[in-house]
């Protein structure tokens, strides 16, 4: 980590070590690696993939009313998921996971550097404040879509705070006369729970942000928005990049919370993993791994241009000369 | 990010190469045969009361080489399904007997994942005949009928005999009482009617209570949806219109059992459908509720005359994968049995299937509901036995619920609805 600093901060000339090896003695050294990996993560997600294609029909036989089954393989599940009524419920999960991500993502950036901010500050119970931030990220998710279930019950403290009678959790409410009220309390619940992650990874960016730099920035009188955007920042980007890329990942496949804190079929809050466990959960295996597939591929397209755009240093290359 | 790009390769490759294979059938198992006597298990839902483990090791003493060993499963009926499916997809023998709702049994029938029972080694005739027809598949008995309920009407007695009301028979007699009692005094903040109304398996439930009540049925009995009646949309508007009209607080559209049961226990509710466990519940004297000794039962009302409710049971199958099936189908005869039957009863509340033992003195000092829970038994009427219930279900929620909450007409809603469940039902 040293050395990284330095180098942002122009101080030193420390290259990067040479990474290419010899190709050949490399492989034969990583091959025990690489075989358990392609066994526990290749192999699952190929034959997930395999069976997307495999498309299954059922024929119920008029003597005995047993199922007759067919199997074949084609595009006829991905063909399912985009046409026809299955095919607005997509559109609608694709726009309700993209608008949770957009929103959800953000307002946890903006409050969790809030956070880490103070937490960076506060000398005295510095312990307990992290700890208690900490506490809503410790909570399993099913539980805390139920605490906010019952938060957000129409007896429940939502509405006996505010002083309304919204029933928050029917597909069809709203507050404010426009904005859904089943998509507010999931939203609300996320930027709860998962800010402090957030917060956490800035907070260890900012602790390694030399004092020296400060100092440096008091001397030459730059005011306090100056050094947050100058200094501050600058130097905690790769930190937050990182943060918010598995945030991205983590609100795409979001699932559990919208299913427990507002219940199933409300098409106010489906996702696109709301899809496929409902096609699973009615036996056809097909169509759920068509619909993971697409949703692997959306979330595979977002995390490259995430890293292409912002430069996230993920597989840990180090700084790269142009920097 | 470049390692994901073979990945990806491998896949499109997949999907070119995999277009071309021929369709073929995939066999079905066929073994049909009830033998081999040994250790075997029994896979029903969370035994929080302790119960089943109790009646488990009564059999164990008694059959000491044929042991039964508990498998509890989830609390939550979904879980239940997934899991058992799961156990029939992978082909295991580690689930013997199983227990399964009510309208799971066409969907296992027809998926061959449960063994057919010898209807002659069951006493059929003693048994609620509503019960009987849920554990039918084709003619062909496929699970025994193991305990069942169905709807009760929960009324504030104490308010209802102030103002000089009987227990509603018709709906239209609910609406007066509501009407009558709701202008006392005492019924401050107190709504007319409640139940079921969130979007899950206790809408379909009410739905097609409102439907059978009113003298339509949402599946014929040659196994065709017959929504596009006029008795259908009677059914559906009892419900829609207690929304639009307040007999139905607004609140109610996310409710549950729980919530329903929560609202009425606070004195916020002056009639509640719902299943028998309320009964206990309410009663107790420990202050969770308010109106312990305030309340009675009844048959739920319908449009002409007492309604119909709908059939929650379960049933006890043998797995298709198991193995010793001879003492699987011998400890389904004792679990199912009078004696046992009347044991789960009195310890736990589990209505017996047993048309007789509703009016067994014993229980009926213990539960007052037992009598009004045999009237509705003997009305009621199944959930639609179709074989993608859970695509059918599904479906009734998601078009009563635009009913409910005005985003459909009546007419709309059950006309979608009837084009929807042709599609599911004759696929």
């Amino acid at each position: 980590m040293t050395t990284m600093i330095r180098e942002r901060t122009g101080r030193s000339t420390v290259k990067p070590p040479n990474r290419q090896g010899s190709g050949w003695s490399t492989a034969l050294m990583l091959s025990p690696t690489l075989l358990t990996l392609a066994l526990v993560v290749g192999y699952p997600v190929l034959a997930a993939v395999r069976l997307a294609f495999v498309q299954v029909a059922d024929q119920v036989n008029p003597q005995t009313g047993m199922l007759e089954r067919t199997e074949s393989f084609g595009l006829g599940n991905f063909a399912g998921i985009f046409t026809g009524e299955s095919g607005e419920a997509f559109r609608n999960a694709f726009w309700n996971t993209t608008l949770f991500t957009v929103i959800g993502v953000t307002a946890e950036v903006v409050l969790g550097v809030a956070m880490a901010l103070v937490m960076n500050r506060a000398i005295r119970a510095r312990g307990l404040v992290r700890v208690s931030v900490l506490v809503p990220w410790a909570i399993p998710t099913a539980i805390s879509g139920l605490l906010w279930r019952w938060v957000f019950e129409s007896d429940g403290i939502a509405n006996a705070v505010l002083h309304t009678q919204v029933v928050w959790t029917a597909d069809d409410s709203t507050i404010f006369g426009f904005i859904s009220a089943p998509f507010t309390t999931v939203l609300i619940a996320d930027i709860w729970k998962t800010a402090p992650f957030i917060g956490l990874l800035v907070l260890a960016g900012l602790q390694i942000i030399p004092k020296e730099v400060y100092e440096a920035a008091k001397i030459d009188r730059a005011g306090t928005w100056a050094t947050f955007w100058r200094i501050t920042i600058p130097l905690v980007k790769p930190t937050l990049v990182v943060a918010v890329l598995f945030r991205i990942l983590d609100a795409l496949k979001m699932f559990d919370l919208p299913f427990v804190l507002v219940g199933a079929h409300k098409h106010s809050v489906e996702t696109l993993s709301t899809l496929a466990q409902y096609e699973m959960s009615n036996v056809r295996y097909g169509p759920a791994a068509a619909y993971s597939t697409v949703l692997f591929l959306y979330i595979a397209l977002i995390a490259f241009l995430f890293v292409k755009v912002l430069g996230a240093d993920l597989i840990g290359r180090g700084l790269k000369e142009s920097r | 990010m470049k390692y994901r790009y073979p990945a990806l390769l491998v896949a499109a490759a997949l999907a070119l190469t995999g277009c071309t294979a021929d369709p073929k059938p995939v066999s079905q198992p066929a073994s049909n045969a009830l033998d081999g006597v040994g250790p075997i298990t029994f896979v029903t839902g969370k035994d929080s009361s302790g119960v089943q483990q109790g009646l488990l090791d009564k059999w164990n003493t008694e059959h000491p080489d044929q042991k039964v060993t508990l498998v509890e499963l989830p609390a939550q009926a979904d879980g239940q399904r997934q899991q058992l499916i799961q156990n029939a997809q992978t082909k295991s023998s580690s689930y013997g007997v199983v227990s399964l709702d009510v309208v799971w049994t066409a969907e296992f029938a027809a998926n061959g994942w449960v063994e057919e029972l010898p209807q002659s080694e069951f006493p059929l005739g003693q048994i609620l005949p509503s019960l009987v027809a849920g554990v039918k598949y084709f003619d062909k008995m496929y699970a025994a009928p193991w305990g069942g309920g169905t709807a009760l009407l929960y009324y504030r007695s104490d308010l209802l005999t102030k103002a000089g009301v009987q227990p509603p028979k018709t709906w239209a007699e609910l609406d007066a009482a509501c009407a009558k009692v709701l202008k006392l005094p005492e019924a401050k903040g107190v709504d007319c009617y409640g139940g079921q109304f969130n979007k899950y398996e206790g809408l379909t439930v009410n739905a097609s209570e409102a439907i059978n009540s009113a003298g339509g049925s949402v599946v014929g009995s040659d196994g065709k949806p017959t929504l596009n009646t006029p008795e259908a949309k009677e059914g559906l508007n009892f419900l829609v219109d207690g929304f639009k009209s307040g007999r139905i607080p607004k609140a109610a559209i996310t409710w549950d059992e729980e919530a329903g049961r929560r609202a009425f226990q606070e004195g916020k509710l002056l009639f509640l459908r719902n299943w028998s466990y309320v009964y206990t519940l309410a009663n107790k004297t420990d202050g969770s509720s308010k109106v312990a000794g305030k309340f009675g039962v009844a048959p739920i009302p319908g449009l002409k005359g007492p309604g119909k409710g709908t059939i929650g049971s379960n049933n006890l199958a043998i797995s298709k994968y198991a193995k010793n099936k001879k003492t699987a189908l011998d400890f389904i005869k004792w679990m199912t049995s009078q004696q046992t039957a009347k044991q789960l009863m009195v310890q736990s509340a589990q209505s017996p299937a047993y048309t007789a033992m509703y009016d067994d003195p014993d229980l009926v000092k213990q539960y007052a509901f037992m009598p009004m829970l045999k009237e509705g038994l003997m009305n009621a009427a199944p959930r639609p036995a179709v074989i993608k219930y859970g695509d059918a279900t599904a479906a009734i929620q998601e078009e009563v619920s635009s009913a409910l909450t005005g985003q459909k007409t009546s007419e709309q809603a059950l006309s979608d609805l009837q084009q929807r469940l042709s599609g599911i039902v004759g696929k």
